[in-house]
């Protein structure tokens, strides 16, 4: 017999998006990118390939970059989400790195953007002195089509040299 | 591209999640999901039940005493930062680099990637490589225990029932100054690779092998052990001489074969990084003893 969709899967969700607790009904297939998007309105986030390829879609889950595509939004029971609308520290500004990828021209149609982001955000967390080696293997997860890598590169070296030397001073 | 309907269960432990799978038909184990939901994705397949293991603390613990044990649902990334792991099985955090890329290694787990039997991927051939064995659970029985051999029968085809669940992994421990190698090669980094070769070796004081294992993956069905190759390494020294007489056995393996990595190709392929393989862990073991004698 086919599943009545509503009455015999909806499941309730409780995580947190952004820092804001949501608490929602889902059904289990809906991906996680869809949730996004579609539920919560948080278009920053861009679905691309959907099968987990083109990167497009990264978020942090748990602090750890993760293919929204290939979650399902149920899956985060309890989790901690954020995307690039939780990036900036307030409505108006804009973050180190973003700063930095806007001064590199690191970027041009900015779809893959909301991705690049999150994956430089965590490989700068976990290594204390990225080189251009190991930026280029963590982006490599993500095609951009239209800007290049250099920039990108560029620009995430620049804003851990300037937190190395923060915390130098 | 959404995947159809099903119905979803998390259990909190190994015995909610085998009367799952005991009661129901057409189940499916969701495990990291980084092959699995793409599949579905596309509905290459479409369970009607899927259960999530995501949130049964039992299934994803590291734990080293004499033997290396690991849940099954133990993410990629920790194994690629874990210290100690690193020391003592250093070839498992090589071959890692390679597996998918670092958004996909943050959600994939070992046991999914075993249970999934990719012909190029990584972790079943380190697995094959170090001889591990696999332990799995049907509701009510005693735990099955199956070699790496044994558990990958063919492509993306492991030997465990519907009902039954790969609950860890468990591998054997190498002395420590031992040498190893994983080289692959793919057409870009991530790409699933044409060739893949693993070596482990230890030497003795004469600087002559005295045990060799060698793996190959990308080339057959499952990964392959060169078992007449470790056993002609015994008692020789890694050099340019030696290295090229234990590429003949890679003829003996029937290969796959596809219009855009022909079998010839692959088997290339998989020569060359043998020898390199091969040299590169003979260095090593032998830059470690150097290490100790000092």
């Amino acid at each position: 017999m086919p599943l009545d969709e509503d009455k015999d899967t909806l499941k309730k969700l409780f995580v947190k998006v952004n820092g804001q607790k949501i608490e929602r009904y889902v059904n289990p297939r809906m991906l996680m990118i869809d949730f996004l998007r579609h539920e919560l309105k948080l278009t920053g986030t861009h679905a691309g390939c959907e099968h987990g390829v083109c990167g497009a879609c990264t978020i942090l889950f748990n602090n750890v970059s993760a293919r929204s595509c290939l979650m399902f939004a149920i899956q985060a029971q309890g989790a901690d989400i954020r995307t690039v609308e939780g990036l900036s520290p307030a409505d108006g500004q804009l973050s180190d790195l973003q700063q930095a990828l806007s001064r590199h021209h690191a970027l041009q149609c900015g779809f893959c953007t909301p991705g690049m982001l999150v994956t430089l955000i965590e490989h700068l967390n976990d290594y204390a002195q990225p080189t251009e080696a190991s930026i280029r293997e963590a982006i490599s997860g993500h095609l951009c089509r239209c800007t290049g890598y250099n920039n990108i590169i560029n620009a995430a070296l620049e804003v851990s040299l300037a937190r190395q030397n923060e915390k130098t001073s | 591209m959404k995947p159809s309907q099903f119905r979803y269960y998390d259990p909190k432990s190994i015995d909610e999640a085998l009367d799952v799978l005991a009661t129901h038909d057409n189940v499916r184990p969701l495990a990291g999901g980084q092959s699995l939901i793409p599949m579905m994705n596309f509905r290459l397949i479409a369970p009607e039940h899927v259960l999530d293991l995501s949130f049964i603390p039992e299934l994803a613990q590291i734990n080293i005493d004499k033997k290396i044990t690991i849940g099954s649902m133990v993410r990629q990334r920790d194994l690629e930062f874990h210290h100690q792991i690193k020391k003592l099985c250093p070839i498992i955090i090589e071959a890692l680099q390679h597996v998918g890329h670092r958004q996909t290694r943050n959600r994939g787990t070992i046991g999914g990637s075993l249970c999934h039997l990719d012909p190029a991927s990584e972790l079943p051939a380190i697995m094959m490589l170090l001889d591990a064995e696999l332990h799995s659970r049907r509701k009510n029985q005693a735990p099955i225990i199956r070699p790496m051999s044994e558990f990958a029968e063919g492509v993306f085809t492991h030997a465990m029932q519907p009902d039954e669940l790969l609950t860890q992994i468990e591998c054997e421990m190498w002395p420590r100054e031992h040498g190893y190698s994983w080289l692959e090669f793919a057409r870009r980094h991530g790409d699933f690779a044409i060739a893949g070769v693993g070596v482990m070796l230890t030497i003795d004081p004469a600087q002559t092998i005295n045990r060799c294992a060698i793996v190959i993956s990308g080339l057959a069905a499952v990964p392959q052990r060169l078992h007449m190759a470790e056993n002609k390494c015994l008692g020789q020294i890694a050099n340019e001489d030696m290295v090229p007489s234990l590429i003949d056995e890679i003829d003996d393996i029937d290969v796959i074969d596809n219009p855009s990595a022909p079998s010839h190709y692959r088997q290339h392929i998989a020569k060359t990084l043998l020898k390199r393989a091969m040299m590169i862990a003979y260095e090593r073991a032998q830059n470690l003893a150097h290490k100790n004698k000092k």
